[in-house]
């Protein structure tokens, strides 16, 4: 069974469509990346899967199951979600974000410090020097980890990026990159990561969908997408051709 | 004898001063109670906001003494002694506290509400958990002012019979005795003074 299906997927906010239909499947352990410009869509697409948003026609089905057919609580905690920033409470140290999730679950005490401990060794911070910490006290990419260790805290089988490292500077940007692909290595987690930008989608990507003003332009693995033909594939691979001129 | 008349003077005043607070908290209390989960209900609802801080704001805009006699009339809620200025103590304090109530939770950065619902928390965790906690400086500042401006205000209570402070400064104006003006007007802006270091204390330990 797939972990993420698209059926047929319309979305549409008054004679808008945002998204138009859109049928694509994530299978169990694979990164998809949604690739597409601002307005394409994709960050629409990705806000269906965790029952944010509900399609206008068509289903999106998680492990088989309409998201109209999940109670929206249980659906979510089953997928982790990381935003441009992590999205952290302020008010919360590193501890508490972490282990906000499963505390809500109700697990027991030892369990949860545990877990925390666990993640943020699992993202390079050790609980030692980083639990106690307030989020204004991190930089961006200690809090970006932080985001992805909250996100892993109750084990969720689908995790969700949301432009995670846009806002990150390039080498703290690359870092992360690389200990993602580390981290899917380890946990072998499904994940939809939103991204506009190609190289990050190149190198993170199992597959590829390209969105273009919310239809599904190109679907498949980063190696087929560099011989698209599709205008907008062109226009994205014209990017990343200069960018390796560049290099 | 001057020192006798200071000596009648603290030991009303200690009474009056007791009344004066009772009065303050009492009012404040039912502010609170009323006005807080109202800006909570209100701080989802623009168009229910909208009428709601309106007719708080047209409470406020009229003179306490007229409040005070309006009310003295009306059945149940008037009447001369306390119970008639608490509800006008009430009627002023709810606009500051239902305000930064709104205020604080419309302040909460909207990514926080969005990744909390995102993570499978229920609206009443987020509210508890997330919304509340970062409006608290906030309401408390709300607070404040209503506490500071009722304690000025209780002191007019005493035209209606609720007693406080005021009743010295009644007595003053009516027999010219700056002495008794001054012996409700000094604790009563001490007491102002104290209230607003206090909550500002609270608010700054939660921001």
């Amino acid at each position: 069974m797939s972990a993420v299906e698209f059926s047929r997927v319309h979305f549409r906010i008054g004679p808008r469509t945002i998204l138009n239909d859109l049928s694509l499947t994530v299978e169990p352990g694979e990164t998809l990346v949604l690739l597409g410009r601002s307005g394409s869509g994709k960050t629409t697409a990705l806000r269906l899967i965790n029952g944010m948003q509900m399609p206008s026609s068509g289903e999106v089905r998680i492990h088989g199951k309409s998201t109209t057919a999940w109670d929206p609580v249980r659906l979510r905690r089953g997928i982790g979600y990381v935003i441009q920033e992590g999205g952290l409470f302020p008010h919360f140290t590193v501890e508490r974000n972490v282990a906000l999730i499963p505390a809500l679950e109700n697990w027991p005490a030892d369990k949860i410090a545990a877990r925390v401990s666990t993640l943020l060794a699992a993202v390079n911070l050790p609980a030692d020097s980083f639990a106690r910490r307030f989020p204004r006290e991190l930089s961006g990419g200690q809090r970006q980890r932080v985001g992805v260790a909250r996100a892993l805290a109750a084990d969720p089988p689908i995790l969700l990026f949301d432009e995670p490292f846009g806002a990150l500077d390039p080498v703290t940007r690359f870092d992360l990159q690389r200990e993602f692909l580390r981290l899917r290595a380890e946990l072998g987690k499904t994940s939809v990561f939103v991204t506009h930008d190609v190289q990050e989608a190149m190198k993170l990507a199992t597959r590829i969908a390209l969105l273009h003003e919310g239809s599904l332009a190109f679907l498949g693995a980063p190696a087929e997408f560099e011989s698209s033909t599709h205008p907008e594939a062109r226009a994205f691979l014209d990017v990343l051709h200069e960018a390796r001129r560049a290099q | 004898m001057l020192s006798d008349e200071l000596q009648d003077i603290l030991q009303e005043g200690v009474g009056l001063l007791g009344e004066h607070l009772i009065l303050v908290f009492t009012a404040i209390l039912i502010a609170a109670a009323i006005a807080i989960p109202a800006g909570l209900l209100l701080a989802s609802r623009p168009a229910a906001r909208r009428w709601a801080l309106g007719i708080a704001g047209i409470g406020q805009t009229i003179p306490s003494l007229a409040l005070f006699g309006f009310l003295i009339p009306i059945p149940f809620i008037g009447g001369i002694g306390r119970h008639t200025a608490i509800v006008a103590l009430v009627v002023y304090a709810l606009l500051p506290i239902l305000r930064n109530t709104v205020t604080g939770i419309l302040g909460v950065d909207p990514i926080l509400r969005d990744a909390a619902l995102a993570m499978g928390m229920t609206e009443t965790q987020i509210l508890r958990m997330v919304e509340l906690p970062l409006a608290a400086p906030t309401i408390i500042a709300g607070l404040r002012i209503a506490t500071v401006t009722t304690i000025g205000t209780a002191t007019i209570a005493a035209a209606i019979g609720a007693g406080g402070l005021g009743v010295f400064i009644f007595r003053g104006i009516a027999s010219i005795d700056k002495l008794q003006i001054l012996a409700g007007a000094v604790p009563a802006a001490l007491l102002a003074i104290a209230a607003d270091s206090a909550l500002g204390w609270i608010e700054k330990r939660l921001g």
